[in-house]
């Protein structure tokens, strides 16, 4: 306990350098890219704050590092899009209870040349199995991220394991959407992306979408209050109101309303 | 002149100096060679020789700044340590002086004996010709005040033996005169004076007695007025003549 | 490339309208690195001072480890720190992941080796040059340290800029144990990086032309310190 005491006080004369984050009306909200990276927080969350004078603060992480930092506790509320693994981290007795918030869709985009003439189709299987047979550059997230688990599942579906051909033709970036973007881009190859970090994307030089519409592309977001009886630290109160009101009509209408270069990027589907 | 406000600090309680069977080796050189020697009178003792023949060497054994591969130098009956080493000062050939202003390399050594003290450490500068520059970069002085200052530095520490390795030898004349001066007046005090030098002039001037080695050997130890008028041994001889002996 | 050109008139722009998103991110760079430089001079000194002058059993081990942990990547030192301070780690009661604090702390183990190692060449040269002075006036081992130090304030001033350079340019640790809040934990680094993945590569490189000019002018400013001093040789 006295050790205790006194690393304490080292780490308080450290705060004098860099004072900590502990505002009272705070949280940390664990969440995917693409909902930070389009933009959508910073409309949103002044909105919030108006309404409930809470400060929120994003950790914008893949959706599995994010589920990862939020059963360690370091978040009062998670916001992600893998339904499988928020169910899981539900069950796990991490989440208080998992809500659908908004869904949008993900895309495949790839450049002009389409050496795997995928451009036009509406399902995704065939766009895969075109790449694989033709064995065109794609590159992955390969970081477990909510858009990587739903690529692999189309993958699976499709009956191909791009994975043995990983190196050659299937590029794992193992890094973020925009990072992996960057690098397909760069490289000339096909990716898979959610449509609201494509249309904030700014890199995308000559590339287009090719294949959309199709329903296995559905892509929808959860929203997660982390469980205070796992996690003592969890600001309660704040995390509730910020959730409750991402669920209601006015935080609903919110997401409905932002508009990046004229188009809608999140469709709210809370119920 | 003798300040009869401080306490005269008496050589007899360090003293005799006893160097007994001294040597010490380098691989398979000797450089000091069975060297016994004691040296038991006030004032200045020089250490003369030729280039080489260890006379530096002898005085850092002397100061303890070595440690001999055989026999014992004592003071006053006591082997070498941090009480005996505390009570002597020395001076080195080439002044080593800390990055700080003049005045700040004085008050380095106040206060890490008796503590920080203004008043002396002026006194010490105005003594040493040096107060004029107190606030000057120490390593900016010239060869002469630096080694003033080194010789100021080794005063503050209030010896009761200051030890010399060749103080005047790559600094002009005037310096030289004033630490002549500076060295009769520590005299004066009762302070025990070892100066190792080549410089036969300076000897003749500042001597009481005088020991020549030569090869690491101890040639003769005679008062100073003996050594020079009839020295006994033919390397002494020839070196006051100025002869190359080998 | 036309990204290129761009982030040269984008960064002047940034530059010249005082873009207080852009400040407000110089200001919180500055202060953490420059926190946990000092921090880590504060511990590197009298560790590089104790490797260059005392002996004691496992002083060459402490010597080799300290430089082997210059070498020490920043995602390594943000994940160790991340787990002491993870509200489910043994720190997590303070409540210090994502802010400021924790990526000082990051900074600072970082940085700490840099200075340690850095230092105790700089300060093992002078205590060369002053040991026998010392030992002749039998200055006590830790007023020697403290003296070496002290003299050696003006070329430890180099060592604290290098460490200050992978401070302020690494973004590895800070990301992890900051998260990148907006107008919380977010610096240029990490501002770069989420510019970059957004795909915004102009800007991403305007702010790096922008880091590239803090770092000039901290460096322009500690040799024009240490020209003065030289002029007084007291470097």
């Amino acid at each position: 306990m006295k050790s205790r005491t006194r690393l304490a006080a080292l780490l308080t004369l450290l705060s004098l350098f860099g004072d900590s984050h502990a505002v009272a009306d705070s949280i940390i909200v664990q969440s995917t890219t693409s909902t930070a990276n389009s933009g959508l927080y910073d409309y949103l969350l002044p909105l919030f704050k108006k309404d409930t004078g809470i400060t929120v603060n994003v950790v914008a992480v893949g959706t599995g590092q994010a589920i990862k930092n939020a059963r360690n506790c370091d978040g009062d509320v998670l916001l992600v899009h893998a339904k499988s693994a928020e169910q899981k981290f539900v069950v796990d007795g991490y989440g208080v209870s998992r809500h659908d918030l908004m869904y949008n869709d993900f895309v495949f985009v790839g450049p002009p040349t389409d050496s795997a003439r995928i451009a036009g189709g509406r399902s995704a299987i065939d766009a895969l199995s075109k790449i694989s047979t033709h064995k065109a550059r794609f590159a992955s997230r390969g970081d477990n991220s909510g858009t990587h688990k739903k690529e692999m599942a189309l993958w699976k579906k499709s009956a191909i394991d791009p994975t043995s051909a990983s190196g050659s033709w299937y590029l794992e970036t193992g890094s973020g959407m925009g990072a992996t973007l960057n690098a397909a881009v760069g490289s000339g190859a096909y990716t898979m992306t959610d449509r609201a970090t494509w249309i904030s994307f700014k890199n995308k030089q000559d590339y287009s979408i090719q294949v959309e519409g199709d329903s296995e592309l559905f892509n929808q977001y959860g929203i997660i209050m982390v469980n205070p009886e796992k996690c003592g630290q969890v600001n309660q109160a704040a995390a509730r109101q910020f959730v409750d009101w991402m669920l209601s009509a006015k935080g609903q209408d919110a997401i409905a309303a932002y508009r990046l270069n004229g188009q809608q990027l999140f469709f709210p589907n809370a119920n | 002149m003798p300040d009869a406000s401080r306490p005269m600090p008496g050589a007899a309680s360090l003293l005799p100096l006893e160097i007994s069977s001294l040597r010490y080796d380098v691989g398979e050189d000797r450089l000091i060679d069975n060297i016994s020697l004691t040296i038991d009178s006030s004032g200045i003792s020089v250490i003369m020789g030729a280039n080489g023949a260890g006379k530096s060497l002898l005085l850092r054994l002397i100061h303890g700044l070595l440690r001999p591969s055989g026999g014992d130098v004592r003071w006053n009956g006591s082997a070498l340590n941090l009480a005996t080493r505390q009570r002597q000062a020395l001076v080195f050939q080439k002044p080593v002086l800390m990055r700080r202003s003049v005045a700040a390399n004085i008050d380095f050594v106040l206060k890490s004996r008796d503590g920080q003290d203004r008043q002396r450490r002026d006194q010490l500068l105005q003594e040493a010709g040096l107060y004029r520059q107190r606030q000057q970069p120490a390593r900016l002085l010239s060869g002469g005040e630096q080694q003033k200052l080194a010789l100021a530095r080794a005063l503050a520490t209030e010896p009761e033996v200051l030890l010399l390795d060749e103080p005047c030898a790559s600094i002009d004349s005037a310096s030289t005169l004033q630490i002549e001066n500076l060295l009769r007046q520590t005299r004066e005090r009762g302070v025990k004076i070892i100066l190792v030098t080549h410089d036969i002039g300076q000897a003749r001037r500042l001597a009481d007695d005088v020991v020549f080695i030569h090869a690491g050997r101890l040639r003769e130890y005679q008062p100073a007025a003996t050594f020079f008028d009839s020295p006994k041994s033919d390397e002494a001889g020839a070196y006051l003549q100025g002869r190359i002996v080998i | 490339m036309q990204d290129f050109s761009n982030a040269f008139g984008l960064a002047a722009s940034l530059i010249f309208s005082a873009d207080a998103d852009l400040i407000e991110i110089i200001a919180l760079s500055l202060r953490v690195s420059v926190s946990a430089v000092v921090l880590a001079a504060l511990i590197g000194f009298p560790l590089g001072a104790l490797t260059a002058v005392a002996h004691f059993p496992g002083r060459q081990t402490l010597t080799v480890t300290l430089n082997a942990l210059m070498g020490l990547p920043p995602v390594v030192v943000g994940l160790l720190v991340y787990m002491a301070l993870s509200r489910a780690g043994p720190l997590g009661w303070m409540g210090l992941l994502y802010s400021p604090t924790a990526m000082i702390i990051a900074q600072t183990i970082l940085v700490a080796p840099i200075i340690a190692a850095l230092s105790r060449q700089v300060i093992e040269d002078i205590h060369k040059e002053y040991d026998e002075q010392f030992r002749s006036l039998c200055i006590p081992a830790h007023r020697v340290m403290t003296a070496l130090i002290w003299d050696s304030r003006y070329s430890l001033l180099t060592v604290m800029l290098a460490g200050f350079g992978r401070a302020i340019a690494e973004v590895g640790a800070v990301i992890i144990v900051g998260g990148n809040i907006d107008h919380l934990t977010r610096v240029m680094t990490t501002a770069i990086a989420l510019e970059t993945s957004k795909g915004d590569l102009a800007l991403a490189l305007a702010l790096g032309f922008v880091l590239l000019i803090l770092a000039l002018s901290v460096n322009a400013a500690v040799y024009s310190l240490r020209a003065s001093a030289r002029r007084l040789s007291y470097a």
